[in-house]
């Protein structure tokens, strides 16, 4: 304890350095906007930023790139509530009972709710990821090229299992990545593969370009076209404030969601999403009058919301401690580490203590400017979306160029 | 023909089209795989996966009832990516972008050619000018010094 209590001062000397704190706050300027526009998802706006992480040292940028994962969460719950709008995947369970919420005039305490529950779920899980991390990267030490490839292939398995689709297709697609992959120099024997004589494939088809091609540009394709968002109702800062029976009728949902989430998020698939539905379903079963739910119930919102934030921190278990990726997310920014240099793995913790340690304290500190962010400004935010769709979309197509 | 039984059709084809490429690289043997065992191999699990989705595509939609509205929309957007793909390293960033973003608001957005030019030289310049000036991510020059 005593050990872990000394690294984590290390961290936060790491995380409250001029430099790492201004990414960390970039990174959740940029992640609440990315949760606040409908069809930029936390996974487009981390794989657009990625290359302009590049320039930046490890610690800044993995700071930067994890802030506009949880900073998404946060910001994807104010349109869910505000207009019945999911700025991302996570938030659609949010939209059921916050926009009832607000149709009620109660936008104000759903959306402190949702930013107080993501605050104390993202808090305590980090608790539950700095316990976890190490000691699961000790044990890992021990694994060998098998141990690894039967982990990884389980790894896809089960994300196959719980990606909701076809489990058919989900497999038929982990082929074509992986055969992908296999485009380029082998290391073991120094063939080229399928590269024609391109210098340019010789090098094997990057993360970077598969992630921008594959989730940001399709995003604005799949939205061409779209409108203007509707008309947006702002609650003003004094309405925020929920009632005791408010506060009575969030607590547990936000305790359950916390831990909920936590586990789900350390299991392969989009760990978010389904901590969120999870949330919500565990809730509305446990409630004593589940026929509030639908119908603007307040468990409705703190549950879920807790829990899609808790479940970013659990999927950064496996990452941290295994060097494997428990969804897009997580594998983009594994991708990332290894632009700087850094193979993430049981090896991490021992032989970049700063850099884990930084990452862990650097979390505690961007949740905290999340809430300061998201209750006072949430009026700010949601003007990006009378920005129209057509010039939006062409900004997010300048960071697909780059 | 379903929309599900055609995309199986197209992961087929690729999986036979990269089983029939291996043949230029040494197989190898299970306990000494050469640089074509594990493409064969995963070529192979498609290629499976490819047809039993075909088999059991029959429920998907038909394809001809698949409605895609904003197609000319996303046609002129992967156009201007291709245009960006080729012009990028020798008009370099700057004019690239900016002549993409103009094409886009200008004829597929119908905007007047004030807004288009405005918006476009703003984008091109400040992006460049974030990223390059101050992140330090290098980005292609042009032939002029843009």
């Amino acid at each position: 304890m005593t050990e872990t209590l000394h690294n984590l001062y290390i961290g936060f000397s790491v995380a409250l350095a001029p430099n790492v704190l201004l990414y960390a706050f970039v990174g959740c300027i940029v992640g609440t906007l990315v949760g606040v526009l409908p069809g930029i998802g936390p996974l487009a706006g981390i794989s657009l930023l990625l290359p302009a992480s590049f320039g930046l040292d490890a610690t800044s940028a993995i700071v930067l790139l994890a802030g506009i994962y949880y900073g998404a969460m946060y910001g994807g719950s104010t349109t869910s509530i505000l207009m019945r709008i999911p700025g991302e995947a996570a938030s659609v369970m949010t939209c059921i009972d916050g926009y009832e919420m607000t149709r009620k005039g109660r936008a104000g305490p759903a959306l402190a709710i949702a930013a107080i529950g993501s605050y104390v779920a993202g808090t305590v899980s980090i608790v539950g990821l700095m316990l976890l991390a190490p000691p699961l990267a000790s044990f890992a030490l021990r694994f060998g090229p098998p141990e690894y490839f039967a982990l990884l292939l389980l790894g896809l398995l089960v994300l196959a299992y719980m990606s909701g689709g076809s489990m058919l297709k989900s497999l038929a697609m982990a082929a074509l990545g992986l055969l992908l992959g296999m485009i380029g120099i082998d290391p073991m024997t120094g063939f080229f593969r399928f590269s024609y004589g391109l210098v340019e494939l010789g090098d094997g088809i990057g993360v970077v370009p598969v992630a921008v091609g594959l989730f940001g540009l399709s995003e604005i394709l799949l939205t061409a076209g779209q409108p203007t968002a509707p008309e947006v109702k702002k609650p003003r800062l004094k309405d925020l404030l929920p009632s005791a029976e408010e506060w009575r009728d969030s607590i547990w949902p936000i305790g359950r969601g916390t831990v909920l989430g936590f586990f789900i998020g350390i299991i392969p698939g989009s760990a978010h999403i389904i901590a969120s539905f999870v949330s919500y379903a565990v809730e509305r079963r446990l409630a004593r009058h589940p026929e509030r739910f639908g119908h603007g119930a307040i468990e409705g919102v703190a549950g879920p919301e807790s829990a899609n934030n808790s479940a970013t921190s659990g999927a950064f278990v496996p990452m941290l401690a295994l060097g494997l990726p428990s969804g897009p997310i997580p594998a983009v920014m594994i991708a990332a580490m290894m632009v700087h240099g850094i193979s993430p793995g049981p090896l991490l913790i021992s032989q970049q203590p700063e850099l884990f340690w930084g990452f862990i304290a650097s979390m505690y500190v961007g949740n905290v400017m999340l809430l300061i962010l998201n209750l006072p400004l949430v009026g700010i935010f949601v003007n990006i979306l009378r920005v129209p769709y057509p010039l939006l979309y062409l900004a997010i197509l300048v960071f697909c160029v780059l | 023909m379903t929309s599900d039984r055609l995309s199986a059709s197209i992961l087929v084809l690729f999986a036979l089209l990269v089983i029939l490429e291996s043949r230029h690289l040494p197989l190898g043997t299970f306990r000494q795989p050469g640089p074509a065992y594990v493409p064969v191999l995963l070529a192979s699990l498609l290629l499976i996966f490819g047809v039993l989705l075909m088999l059991t595509a029959g429920r998907a939609p038909a394809l001809s009832s698949v409605r895609w509205t904003e197609w000319h929309h996303a046609l002129a957007i992967l156009a201007a990516c291709v245009f960006a793909v080729f012009a990028i390293e020798r008009l370099g960033y700057r004019l690239t972008v900016l002549f993409m973003l103009a094409f886009l608001l200008k004829v597929v957005e119908k905007r007047g050619w004030a807004l288009s030019l405005v918006f476009a030289s703003t984008l091109a310049f400040g992006s460049y000018f974030l990223f390059y000036t101050i992140l330090r991510v290098p980005l292609p020059q042009g032939p002029w010094g843009f």
